[in-house]
């Protein structure tokens, strides 16, 4: 047994699924994914600010490394157009965004789960972003490596949601259940007379190869481009190009699909849950079970985008309730849309942890 | 336009009469003069009409964000283990990157930088930049630019650059251009040009150099000694983040369900660590056991909350509603946990005897624990305290936490041993304290 917290798992198992290099800034709550990213990591940078990092990173990436970073909403924020460029030139990156109470920079050390629909929003465009939530310890081992995975495999930025609880407490662990975390697989080429940076492969994601490699010449374009890199307008193999990236991500999303579900044979309430309202889910799910009521839980870990298992699973129940740790109910809105659905409620939070007993009594008391 | 190993042969997209031929003709020039083959270099562009030029190059090439090109191809050249990085950049570019030219001299990435300096931002009709100089007119300031302008190859000379130069974008540069893609380490160049549209037009009869020269901008090579290059090197055999992590269960805790502990306190007390190594220790007697913390921003003052969980069986939720027991040792704390503490409609509240007791439903102990221990490790004494009248968990399994926590280990545990004794005779609260287990 050891006394862990998220981070450490995060960092290790990024390690281990073969992330080359780590570049970031030590923002609030993401301090101890930096310091361990320093220790583990085949090579680890300090970068100024966070339009730096990202700028940084993508070099590396288009190099062929595969490279993470870790921050919180403040670095983000300045991230996002360089995310938007990565998005652009299909660049491998993994971002490790730990949440933290907003909005502008809030309260660094306290914890909150308000950035969903930013990165629902994060490519213009609306194109989705992948977007993967660690809900229990467990989780900081998993999915990270499927984070890089993702990445490398899709050619693509891809967000580790997490937050302050979950990075930064401490649990006692048992490091022996964990399961072998093996490297993930790197987009490669088989090309030898011909290569174009952008000509999709079946699963609509270009076949890769580094810039500075002697075989072909490789062009990367932020901007719109057609299948050479090359800049275009509105050329119609241009904005071809630009609507594949969209339908590379909801096309093989099967392959990041990641959820835990705790059905109860007759239940017609289920629990939704995530981020640091996760935990707090699972002990009510434990509490109103033991009062003899029949419950479900649902902790989706890929949030975006929505996978089609969402939609049917919550079809199956009269009342939904959406426990999460925002004031407007993000994934409640993400799942749902502002117009709601009969049956489901909100269970929400601002600057303090969402307790069992509130989710017990939000559920026994039949507001639904 | 005459065959060149590295351009096509295609007509450039730029103006006529726009220095921006020449700079792509000299690089061209440069790079093969140089034995450069095109797959061995890597052109990074981005917004301006700097940017348009990629497809005219044979080399790779990467189109990037505003600014941001020279921050991208440092990315791109520490990576490399060979191969020439070129990036080209404007006026306006490197007024929005300039932190990443700075960067880039500090750390000595092995790319170079063109700064293709026409005096204002050409794609978006003509505005000043950072780099215009001072009455220099542009479309959208037609009245002339009111604000100065600075040195760019200056600044950059100053962050440690190996070779920096300001040429005359009018001329043959092309030695300059050789001279710097020769440099292993960073080296910029600033062509300073005259935008053929908006320059010329609005600054009649003014010749590149005279505006430069009247701007304080002279033309010559800035040179610091030779330093490391700094090219990322990949060490894929670092240890495991879990060595030496392993607790093993040496002590049995009587504690047989679960308690919250709430530890208030302030910086610099060591709040969180005494709270670390009480959790340890129940993990060494055979518990389950989360710890928390919350604190201000400021790292040397206010107050240091720590919240503990110790269980018989695995915790989820690691918040604690009420504490079943609170210790505060300072006046930060006990400001911080004042709501909670009301809350408490049992339990057990161990407080220094120098605070006033709120008011609370727990029962109340006082001990002097900053008197004895110090405000340091008043804590860590509150919570050995705890375990002696509490027995949840040994306290030889704390005392040894804190003896493994450091060097100076054996030697605070044998002197909190001592203290521990010391408060013995005071308290009149054991059977209080039992009660809660």
């Amino acid at each position: 047994m050891v006394l862990i917290d998220g981070s450490r798992l995060i960092i290790e198992s990024l390690a281990r699924a073969g992330a080359d290099v780590f570049v970031g800034y030590p923002i609030t709550p993401a301090n101890l994914l930096y310091r361990y990213a320093i220790m583990r990591f085949p090579a680890a940078l300090s970068a100024p600010d966070e339009i730096t990092t990202m700028q940084w990173l993508c070099g590396f990436s288009a190099t062929g490394l595969l490279p993470v970073t870790a921050t919180s909403f403040p670095g983000f924020a300045l991230m996002l157009e360089s995310i938007n460029m990565a998005y652009m030139m299909e660049l491998p990156v993994v971002v490790v965004l730990a949440q933290r109470l907003g909005p502008a920079t809030g309260s660094a050390t306290a914890g909150a789960d308000g950035d969903l629909l930013l990165l629902r929003g994060t490519i213009s465009g609306g194109h989705p972003l992948p977007v993967l939530a660690v809900n229990r310890l467990e989780d900081c081992w998993t999915i990270p490596p499927l984070a890089l995975e993702t990445a490398a495999m899709l050619r693509t930025p891809v967000v580790i949601l997490t937050s302050k609880e979950m990075v930064m407490t401490q649990f006692s662990f048992e490091l022996e259940k964990l399961s072998e975390v093996k490297p993930v697989n790197r987009r490669g080429c088989s090309c030898d007379d011909h290569y174009e940076s952008y000509a999709p492969g079946d699963d609509l994601v270009p076949d890769f190869l580094p810039v500075g490699n002697s075989r072909h010449q490789v062009r990367l374009n932020a901007s719109t481009h057609n299948r050479q890199g090359i800049i275009q307008h509105l050329s119609a193999e241009g904005l071809e190009n630009t609507a594949r990236l969209e339908k590379k991500i909801t096309l093989n999303l099967s392959r990041y699909t990641r959820y835990h579900l705790d059905e109860e044979n007759g239940a017609d309430t289920l629990i939704v849950a995530w981020g640091n309202a996760a935990l707090a889910a699972e002990e009510a799910l434990e509490r109103l079970r033991l009062r003899g009521e029949k419950v479900s839980l649902l902790l989706p870990n890929t949030l975006l985008p929505v996978p089609a298992e969402y939609p049917a699973i919550m079809s199956r129940y009269r009342r939904v309730f959406v426990v999460e740790e925002n004031l407007s109910g993000h994934l409640r809105t993400v799942l749902f849309g502002t117009q709601g659905r009969n049956g489901v409620v909100g269970v929400n939070s601002l600057g303090k942890m969402i307790t069992p007993e509130e989710i017990v009594a939000k559920v026994m008391g039949k507001n639904g | 336009m005459a065959e060149s190993l590295f351009l096509s042969t295609k007509p450039l997209p730029f103006c006529p009469g726009c220095s921006h031929h020449l700079v792509v003709r000299h690089t061209a020039k440069a790079l093969e003069q140089l034995g450069l083959k095109p797959l061995e270099v890597v052109l990074v562009t981005d917004i301006g009409c700097h940017g348009i030029v990629d497809p005219y190059f044979r080399t790779h090439t990467v189109h990037g964000l505003h600014g941001r090109s020279s921050a991208l191809g440092a990315g791109i050249a520490a990576a490399r283990k060979g191969g020439k990085v070129v990036v080209y950049l404007g006026d306006g570019g490197a007024s929005i990157g300039l932190q990443h030219l700075i960067e880039c001299a500090r750390m000595n990435f092995p790319l170079t930088v063109l700064v293709l300096n026409n005096m204002l931002y050409g794609m978006t009709g003509g505005q000043p930049s950072s780099l215009t100089p001072c009455g220099f007119r542009t479309p959208l300031r037609p009245e002339g630019k009111l604000e100065p302008h600075y040195d760019l190859c200056r600044i950059v000379h100053s962050a440690g650059a190996e070779y920096v130069s300001r040429v005359n974008g009018t001329g043959d540069f092309s030695a300059a251009l050789v001279e710097a893609f020769g440099i292993p380490g960073f080296s910029l160049v600033e062509v300073v040009e005259t935008c053929t549209s908006y320059g010329l037009k609005f600054n009649p009869g003014q010749k590149t150099g005279e505006i430069a020269h009247n701007a304080g901008l002279e033309f010559g090579v800035w040179r610091n000694p030779g330093k490391s290059v700094f090219r990322l090197s990949l060490n894929t055999n670092r240890g495991s983040l879990f060595k030496e992590s392993s607790i093993a269960v040496q002590w049995t805790a009587k504690l047989q369900n679960r308690l919250g502990i709430l530890v208030g306190g302030s910086a610099g007390g060591r709040v969180q660590q005494a709270a670390e190594m009480l959790a340890r220790a129940s993990i060494a007697s055979g518990l389950y056991a989360t710890k928390k913390g919350t604190y201000p921003v400021t790292v040397g003052t206010g107050y240091s909350i720590a919240e503990l969980i110790l269980a018989r069986q695995p915790i989820r939720y690691s918040g604690i509603e009420v504490p079943e027991v609170a210790v505060i040792v300072s006046p930060d704390g006990l400001s911080y946990s004042e709501g909670l503490l009301g809350e408490m409609k049992g339990g057990l509240l161990l407080i220094d005897e120098a605070l006033n007791s709120p008011s609370t439903g727990a029962k109340v102990v006082t001990q002097p624990f900053v008197k004895t221990a110090g405000t340091k490790n008043a804590a860590l004494l509150a919570l050995l305290y705890l375990l002696k009248i509490t027995e949840t968990v040994p306290v030889a399994a704390l005392l040894n936490e804190i003896k493994m926590a450091s060097r100076e280990g054996p030697e605070v545990a044998s002197r909190l041993e001592k203290q521990l004794g010391q408060l013995e005779g005071k308290s009149d609260s054991n059977e209080v304290a039992k009660e809660r287990d």
